[in-house]
């Protein structure tokens, strides 16, 4: 039998607004333990939540550019449980009226366009974190169990996906493409490295044409592309295996092991948790009037998509319009006054997604401080299509520019990069070649082409590679002719 | 005592003839007479108080006045956060807590120049009617020690009957200011939902509780809600739109208002003598001029049933951060949650243990729409009562508690009967509209009987009007009995 994979995934992104979602307490990563902290996100008696405005802008502009709805009204909702890095010991999220609900995000997949259903985009807090001493760092027999609070209360949404995924490829896609799309419209680090961005993946198998849904497992502790795209095809695997030996899936959360590259069982869930969801009463509805959406909307970037599609219209290939697309901001907008400043498109983006790109990370220098400009750059490409220099020497000249030494014709020349096209001093150098090579001009003569090869060769060793090859070809295929 | 009320307090200080310190004395003097018998007090912060008696009277004397409240001992019910202060909520759990921050009416407070005594007596997180449930013992009622005070707020109703100070606020989730007030004679305000800053009251159901004041006179308590109340930006359900007057008509009499009187609030359960001072002070009001119309609001009958579980559900969500993780008692534990578990079932009397047992199953999947969801619908219900009430009269009127002051353990092992003493205060609460207690007179054995104003919200300039009115009427003589002849 053959088995289609359904597979959902729940983003969470930390904003990282100035405060926190409900204090004052700055946002921020690492530094000294509960150093970022007040009555508010920790807890204490009495104290109470304030929404952070800035993060219900930051989540609405998520949801627009998923193409979301956002909800007109929309309540906290208290989710009860009790953990000792919760510290009221619930935690103020959202229930059945997210932010933004019902919006979609496209992917390409194997040139292939799919459309993958967002159900919502929802707001609410994160934990603080806990540091198990001994025993490896798990809970079970560990000594001791530190807590750290600044992170409590820092401003998360998290999008959930329809079950619309088929593949672990088209998960690791989606889950790239969102979070490029995050980090486009800076509203968080969106550093998987740092935590500012997890996935956790639903995961079920169905026979394929079969219309209902199968036991999903949630599986997380995936914390790159790599490991959630290995764990989400070790899952769907590990199902069908388990299935076709005759097995059930059972519905449980799985922990991802990178290291040894297996899911294991964390928690089999009896029914659904209870978490006694009430509307949170120390918070107002929030209202989304039509102006403020509107405002939000107005001000949205570019969206990684809508890049690629204008790349592609300027005449791209798909695979640099991508890679193109996923530079940092200071090298596409290089690219676009390159093009402006009459720079063809192909060449702008050939040099932006090479030389460029490689001469910046060599030097670990931001695009931001690079000392290339789009008319730079349109004048360096402008003379290499008149060969004014050489393929070759236009790096050099690149590297001159990036370097500080000054506009690229300013560089070729003080470089002296400058091809030699004066053809007086060509004809001289051409001239004495062929009195030096009458076998050579025979054998041209005679009809062999290669020769002119190996003409042009000496010419070029006579002038110190500075002359253009272009015209010496051309002007030893008119004597020799002649 | 110097003075009988804040107002005449403020007037003699302005005056010269006596200071805050004098004040101050005169009130410490009074519990140190009084606390053995009454123990209105969980704490009673006498160097601190002097410290800001004598700032206050430095600054009088350097034309600085911090205006009403400017050197007027004050109490404070337990369940808010003082700086440096011990603030039990009257738990065990939170036995030797000391908050870092200081409770938004706290901050009012001080800034308005108030000498704080110290913090009062109430039950368990404020879940109780009689100050019984408090873990550090019980408060007794100053016009009979074998009596309860009423409660929550007990040791706040008691420390102003008594003298040991001029305000003490109070919290009243569901009668937990005007049930106390009316048993010990004195009277209680509870505002508007949202007029007073919830922010630093430690929270037993957020969407009912509200922070009002117990003074000896009508007029001290329009002056004391004016301090404390106001626009408060770190509490969300804090309101931002434009404040009563609450002293506005105090002195224009009533002639010409229509009141009603809740036919649900009278007959079975309520004693003779409560029954006819209310119609005596009804009559009275007829004398002066209003209109008195009878009202049926149907759904007072299931109010205090929508209460018992939206106020418990709330508070199992609110009291679940006393987990002995971060403050407060912990008892220790193999897990984590054996930590959690045991801590909370020892931290936690019985009461509150029932409580969020209570609140727990009407949250829970599958109970949620029967329990939590019917009583929210029956909230929206009672609003809509009170709202086609106030159609038609201005006020609405009612004994403030069904019964006077009753014997300390008579109802401690009767939940039921237990919540039945506000059962006319619940209503107010589940609507957020303001309602206070006034004292009427005394009962045959000589215990105080209150009767209560609800208006409709920001309704307190006609509600103060109504109470300066029956307290004219009632001319109510604050003077319990058993201090005098204990003392």
């Amino acid at each position: 039998m053959s088995w289609e994979p359904v597979i959902g995934i729940e983003v969470h992104v930390e904003l990282m607004t100035a405060s926190k979602m409900f204090c004052g307490c700055a946002v921020a990563f690492g530094g000294e333990p509960n150093t970022r902290v007040c009555p508010t996100c920790l807890g204490l008696p009495g104290a109470l939540p304030v929404t952070n405005r800035v993060a219900i802008e930051s989540i609405m502009a998520i949801g627009l550019a998923l193409e979301c709805q956002v909800s007109e009204r929309s309540v906290f909702h208290r989710k009860n449980y009790f953990y000792a890095d919760l510290p009221k010991n619930y935690q103020i999220s959202q229930f059945d009226v997210p932010v933004c609900h019902d919006g979609h995000l496209d992917i390409e997949v194997d040139g292939q366009t799919r459309r993958i259903g967002i159900e919502r985009a929802h707001m609410e807090e994160d934990t603080g974190k806990s540091t198990h001493l001994g025993a490896g760092g798990r809970i079970h027999a560990a000594e001791g169990t530190l807590l750290d609070f600044n992170r409590s209360g820092v401003p998360l949404v998290e999008v959930v996906s329809r079950p619309d995924l088929r593949s672990a490829s088209e998960s690791r896609v989606y889950a790239q493409e969102l979070r490029s799309i995050v980090a486009e419209l800076g509203v968080s680090d969106a550093r998987l490295e740092e935590g500012s961005i997890r996935f956790d993946a639903n995961v079920s198998i169905r026979p394929q044409g079969e219309e209902t849904f199968g036991t999903k497992v949630e599986i997380k502790n995936m914390n790159s592309f790599r490991s959630l795209e290995r764990a989400i095809a070790f899952e769907i695997d590990r199902q069908i295996e388990l299935v076709e030996s005759g097995g059930e899936v059972i519905q449980e959360t799985r922990h991802w092991d990178e290291e040894s590259g297996v899911t294991h069982s964390m928690r089999v869930k009896e029914g659904s948790s209870d978490y006694r969801y009430f509307t949170e009463p120390d918070l107002a509805p929030m209202v989304m009037t039509p102006e403020w959406v509107a405002g939000i909307r107005e001000r949205l970037p570019e969206l990684p998509a809508d890049r690629r599609a204008r790349y592609a219209a300027q005449g791209l290939a798909a695979e640099t319009a991508g890679v193109l697309s996923a530079l940092d901001a200071g090298l596409r907008r290089l690219y676009d006054h390159a093009v402006l400043s009459g720079a063809p498109p192909r060449s702008a983006a050939n040099w932006i997604t090479g030389e460029v790109l490689a001469w910046l990370r060599k030097a670990g220098v931001d695009a931001r401080e690079a000392r290339l400009d789009g008319p730079g750059l349109a004048e360096l490409i402008e003379m290499v299509d008149d060969g004014s220099v050489s393929s070759s020497a236009a790096k050099d000249v690149l590297a001159g520019v990036l370097s500080g030494e000054g506009r690229p014709r300013e560089v070729a020349e003080r470089r002296d990069l400058l091809q030699v096209r004066d053809a007086g001093v060509l004809d001289t150098a051409v001239a004495d070649v062929l009195a030096a090579n009458p076998g050579a001009v025979e054998g041209f003569r005679g009809g062999e082409e290669k020769v002119v090869g190996f003409l042009v060769g000496q010419v070029m060793k006579a002038t110190d590679g500075r002359a253009d090859p272009r015209m010496v070809n051309q002007l030893l295929r008119e004597r020799m002719s002649g | 005592m110097i003075a009988t009320s804040l107002s005449e307090a403020g007037r003699l200080l302005r005056s010269g003839a006596t200071s805050a310190e004098a004040l101050l004395d005169d009130a410490l003097e009074t519990a140190s007479r009084t606390e053995a018998q009454l123990h209105a007090f969980l704490t009673i912060d006498a160097d601190g108080a002097r410290e800001v008696a004598r700032q206050a009277d430095a600054d009088l004397a350097d034309g600085i006045d911090r205006g009403p409240l400017h050197g007027i001992p004050v109490a404070l019910k337990d369940n808010m956060c003082t700086r440096g202060v011990e603030t039990t909520a009257a738990s065990q759990i939170l036995a030797g807590y000391v908050p870092p921050y200081d409770a938004t009416v706290v901050a009012r407070l001080r800034n308005g120049g108030a000498v704080m005594v110290g913090k009062t007596n109430l039950d368990e997180f404020a879940m109780g009617s009689s100050t019984e449930n408090s873990a550090y013992g019980t408060t007794y009622n100053p016009w009979d020690l074998s009596r309860v005070p009423g409660g929550s707020s007990g040791g706040s109703a008691a420390s102003v009957a008594a003298g040991s100070s001029l305000l003490a606020l109070g919290s009243d989730t569901g009668g937990s200011i005007r049930q106390p007030a009316s048993l010990c004679g004195v009277v209680g305000m509870k505002p508007t939902y949202g007029t007073v800053s919830r922010y630093g009251l430690i929270a037993f159901a957020s969407s009912l509780d509200q922070i009002g004041p117990f003074t000896r006179t009508v007029e001290d308590s329009a002056v004391a809600l004016t301090t404390i109340w106001g626009y408060d930006p770190l509490d969300s359900t804090s309101y931002q739109g434009e404040y009563p007057n609450p002293g506005a008509r105090l002195d224009r009499g009533v002639d010409g208002l229509r009141i009603g009187v809740v036919t649900e609030l009278s007959g079975e359960g309520f004693e003779p003598a409560v029954e006819a001072a209310t119609t005596d002070m009804v009559a009275r009001l007829e004398k002066k001029g209003v209109e008195v119309l009878e009202v049926s609001l149907p759904t007072f009958d299931i109010a205090l049933s929508a209460y018992y579980l939206i106020a418990p559900a709330e508070a199992s969500s609110n009291l679940a951060r006393f987990d002995g993780i971060r403050y407060g008692l912990r008892v220790e534990g193999a897990t984590t949650e054996e930590l959690m578990a045991r801590t909370r079932a020892e931290g936690f009397g019985p009461e509150v243990i029932r409580r969020v047992l209570l609140g727990t199953y009407s949250l829970s999947a599958g109970y949620y729409d029967a329990f939590y969801g019917q009583a929210q619908r029956v909230r929206a219900a009672i609003q809509e009562d009170f709202a086609s009430a106030y159609e038609q009269v201005d006020v609405l009127v009612s004994p403030t508690s069904p019964t006077v002051a009753f014997d300390a353990g008579a109802r401690t092992s009767d939940p039921l009967a237990m919540y039945l003493s506000d059962i006319c205060n619940i209503p107010a609460n589940l609507a957020g509209h303001p309602a206070i207690s006034v004292p009427v007179g005394l009962d045959e054995a000589g215990l105080p009987i209150g009767f209560q104003v609800m208006a409709p919200p920001l309704g307190e300039e006609t509600m103060y009007q109504v109470a300066a009115e029956v307290e004219r009427l009632a001319g109510f003589e604050i003077s319990p009995r058993a201090l005098e002849v204990a003392t």
